[in-house]
């Protein structure tokens, strides 16, 4: 006997027909109308003699429905033969779940759920406006027939918009109010392209961690069946092929501050051993090329020490802090200041050069985030061991180093301010800027420098 | 500075926080007329990392005033930096939604001005959605521990889910690395949402009708592998979280060497198999009735590496082994290594009508390799023979595979 089947509920009418003539399972051979019917025109079915009498379970209908939306075409033969098994003594069959036929139920079930699953996932609409209307439009290739499975969804979802969605086997349209079916589109007649999706795939792009690469997870999750019509998985090679730069990148900004000079620090030695620690720390790169270290000089029990960014040149070479052109103005401004520098304890933030190469020069660069604190130890050290009374961060990197990044110099220039090394501390312009910047702006920078001093002096007693 | 620009970095910022679920959150918002939450979320796509994108995860701005050293964006690192107004994220998140690109907006930020501020824009975002625009999708905001009751109670009022992260897992670990951050004031949040959370539960249960209050609950984010801590430590923080907080999920995000990086933290990742146990042992916290004490058995507090924390606790309670399939309580199937919850309730239903054997259980699906040597089944089973094998361990291993990272999250929407 052979039956053609339209739909679930046809299927439905139709087996209760065959099983109230007792047709088995082995009588029968289900054709599918979507899947292309048989060679063979069908069969008349039995007509109803009798009304017979008998229930199936809730849970098999539901689960026989949902396995109906299945692309597979002998999916009612399977149907038939539970129904018969369940009708002709094994009424509690679906609660066998290793049961051949149950699993392969539940099986189709599956496929059917995660393609409806999918569907909503991937459809992907495009705003085009028609007569000043706004319409959004997707084209989606399902597995299965799941359009008006997951039709309803999309109308709860987007129930203010006006959208429509394509597929090859039928489509569906909402118009605020219902959902109209009709049938089948190809690609070609969706829209090809919206504006925003370049956002999208900027976001795409950023949202991915190149550290990890899992692409088996994601084309299992994302079968790659589906990328034509998801417009991220475009870039997907570009962003593979940048990944190792990505990372490279990662990992060198890493390894540069990654170290740090406390792994140099002598744990409790006298401030001998500091000293010889601290000329042969690697703790970041900018040993490498530097001359020697430059360490902190001037009496261990100062009242007031100054710190200020790093060495320049001729400190380098000399191994000494401040004897420079930074140095001489920094002179100055303590004897207008009225301070002796033989009594001040002077260091910097950082104890090596850090410069570039323009020919024969060494242009002094400027100690990023990274070196600060890792060059950081060695100051602190210092300022525990001597235990000032006043420190004087000359510039803002030394006082970044004290105060935390947050630390702007302009605003908080010349006030008096506990930090974590110091109760009083406070921050002034570094001499060097004061050589860098124009005549008239630099007489004015020394003269604070000079007035900051006199309050630091006054302080320190 | 160009839209797509603050998108690329606000999106690099946030895509650190582990936290993508959508699920959680069921039945319409009044008054919404676009987006739905259907209970379970949606991924609507997947990086080439495995990960899902579900939601919108961006950051609102990335400055920030503090200074916590494992994270991007702390006032110390030197990154570009850039802000959003309150109404190009509200944009953004429509103009997403509608083309079905995301289940909603996941929006977390630096620290900016001041912690009540910061929160203050956060809930200028979601009530800009819900009021201005019925958005119906999904919102999750991220609290800023400190702020002021009023200000989280808006922010649930608007929020599906809300979430304060713990950051690390001791109070020591706090002081190194997030010297800002005090884990009282981070739990004093939760407990803020956990408080609210029952008063409208009780509310609701008195026939009244109290505003919503983040119906998908809270959760919250470790980052692991950042101090030596170990696995125990971390899995007992996890624990109180779930018993004191009510939180719905603990994430355990594996520290990755950022770009500028700072000094006080290693230089390397933890092995990514380490977060995986992680959530496994989660796992078994929360649905498999184990105790942290049971798990984390390794000699330096760790799980181990090499074999999921259920098998390692077979391994050392032989004796509690074989079990019967067929007689065996719930509480006992669910020990049996390579047997997932989902098989132990099918196993419970099957057994009322059929006896099962060794077939039924690979039909299952149950992981036969790791659980032959510890069940009893109708038919005669040759892996029992193994239970008293010395070499057990490398024999039922399951054989080495890279864990896909988001076996554990995903989980909770797919499972
Ligand atoms: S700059 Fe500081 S941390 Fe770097 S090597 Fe020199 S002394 Fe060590
Ligand atoms: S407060 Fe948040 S954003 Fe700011 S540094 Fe700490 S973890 Fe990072």
């Amino acid at each position: 006997m052979i039956v053609t089947i339209q739909n679930f509920a046809d299927w439905r009418d139709k087996a209760r027909l065959l099983l109230a003539a007792n047709f088995s399972p082995q009588e029968v051979t289900f054709h599918d109308q979507r899947t292309g019917a048989g060679l063979f025109a069908d069969d008349p079915l039995p007509s109803i003699a009798t009304k017979m009498a008998f229930r199936v379970d809730r849970e098999f209908l539901d689960a026989a429905e949902l396995a109906a939306w299945h692309r597979r075409g002998d999916k009612w033969n399977l149907l038939y033969r539970i129904l018969w098994r369940v009708t002709h003594g094994q009424p509690r069959l679906l609660r066998v779940e290793s049961d051949p036929d149950i699993l392969e139920l539940r099986r189709m079930g599956k496929q059917v759920s995660r393609d409806a699953h999918k569907m909503k996932a991937f459809v992907r609409f495009r705003r085009v406006v028609h007569e000043g209307e706004e319409h959004f439009v997707a084209w989606h290739r399902p597995d299965h027939f799941v359009v008006r499975l997951t039709a309803p969804f999309f109308a709860r979802r987007f129930s203010s918009m006006f959208w429509t969605i394509l597929t090859p086997d039928e489509s569906v349209t909402w118009d605020q109010r219902e959902l109209q079916f009709g049938p089948g589109v190809p690609q070609s007649e969706a829209p090809a392209w919206d504006a925003l999706e370049e956002l999208w795939r900027a976001y795409y792009r950023s949202t991915f961690n190149p550290a990890r690469i899992k692409l088996a997870m994601m084309r299992r999750e994302m079968p790659v069946r589906h990328w034509r019509t998801l417009p991220e998985t475009e870039i997907i090679g570009e962003m593979l092929h940048e990944a190792p730069r990505r990372v490279a990148e990662m990992i060198r900004h890493t390894e540069g501050c990654g170290r740090s000079a406390a792994e140099f620090l002598p744990k409790n030695g006298s401030w001998d051993d500091l000293r010889a620690a601290v000329l042969r720390c690697q703790g970041c790169d900018l040993y490498r090329t530097a001359t020697q270290t430059v360490f902190g000089e001037g009496p261990i029990d100062a009242s007031l020490v100054l710190v200020g960014e790093q060495p320049g040149d001729e400190e380098d070479s000399a191994g000494r802090p401040f004897v420079g052109p930074a140095g001489q103005v920094l002179n100055g401004a303590l004897s207008e200041a009225g301070i002796d520098r033989q009594r001040v304890y002077l260091t910097n933030a950082v104890k090596h050069f850090k410069h570039e190469l323009r020919g024969k020069r060494r242009l002094h660069r400027r100690p990023d985030a990274g070196e600060i604190v890792a060059c950081r130890p060695w100051l602190v050290a210092e300022l525990e061991r001597i235990a000032p009374r006043v420190l004087v961060c000359l510039g803002v990197t030394a006082a970044q180093a004290v105060f935390g990044h947050g630390f702007r110099i302009q605003e908080a220039r010349g006030r008096v301010l506990p930090s974590p090394c110091c109760p009083q501390t406070l921050a002034t312009y570094h001499p060097a800027s004061i050589l860098r910047v124009p005549t008239p702006l630099a007489e004015r920078y020394r003269q604070l420098l000079v007035r900051d001093l006199r309050t630091a002096k006054e302080l320190a007693g | 500075m160009d839209l797509r620009i603050k998108l690329t970095i606000l999106a690099d910022a946030a895509k650190y926080d582990a936290s993508c679920a959508s699920s959680g959150a069921k039945g319409r918002r009044d008054g919404s007329t676009l987006g739905s939450t259907e209970g379970m979320g949606i991924c609507h796509s997947y990086t080439p990392d495995g990960r899902c994108v579900s939601l919108l995860k961006i950051l609102l701005t990335n400055y920030c005033i503090y200074d916590c050293h494992f994270c991007v964006n702390r006032v110390t690192s030197e990154i570009p930096r850039a802000r959003f107004t309150v109404e190009e994220v509200v944009r953004l998140t429509l103009d997403f939604y509608k083309r079905n690109y995301i289940e909603g907006l996941f929006l977390s930020s630096g620290i900016i001005q001041s912690v009540e501020y910061t929160m203050e824009q956060l809930i200028a975002v979601a009530r800009t959605l819900r009021q201005q625009y019925g958005f119906g999708g999904y919102i999750h905001l991220k609290l800023i521990p400190g702020a002021s009751e009023e200000l989280i109670h808006e922010a649930g009022l608007w929020a599906d889910r809300l979430s304060a992260n713990i950051e690390l897992p001791t109070q020591a670990d706090l002081q190194r690395l997030a010297p800002d951050k005090k884990h009282e004031t981070i739990v004093g949040a939760m407990a803020e949402v956990r408080e609210r959370l029952a008063e409208v539960r009780s509310d609701r249960q008195a026939g009244l009708h109290p505003p919503r209050f983040a119906p998908a609950g809270q959760s919250t984010q470790m980052v692991i592998g950042a101090t030596p801590t170990p696995d125990r430590a971390i899995l007992q923080t996890a624990a109180a979280l779930y018993r004191d907080q009510q939180v719905r999920r603990v994430y355990y995000s594996a520290y990755s060497p950022t770009p500028h990086a700072d000094a006080r933290l290693p230089g390397q990742p933890p092995p990514l198999m380490r977060e995986h146990r992680l959530y496994q042992a989660d796992w078994l916290l929360r649905f498999y009735g184990f105790e942290v004490q049971e798990l984390a058995t390794e000699p330096n507090g760790n799980l181990a590496l090499d074999i999921d924390p259920k098998l390692a606790w077979a391994l050392l309670h032989r004796d509690q082994f074989p079990v019967d399939v067929n007689i065996a309580p719930r509480e006992m199937l669910l020990r049996i290594p390579g047997m997932g919850v989902r098989n132990v309730d099918r196993i419970l239903r099957i057994r009322k009508y059929h006896r099962l054997t060794t077939d039924d259980l690979r039909r299952l699906r149950v992981v036969w390799r790791t659980a032959a040597p510890f069940v009893i089944t109708d038919d005669p089973n040759p892996g029992l023979q193994q239970l008293d094998r010395v070499d057990l361990r490398r024999r039922v291993r399951s054989k080495p595979t890279t864990p896909s990272l988001f076996d554990g999250f995903i989980g909770e929407d797919e499972r």
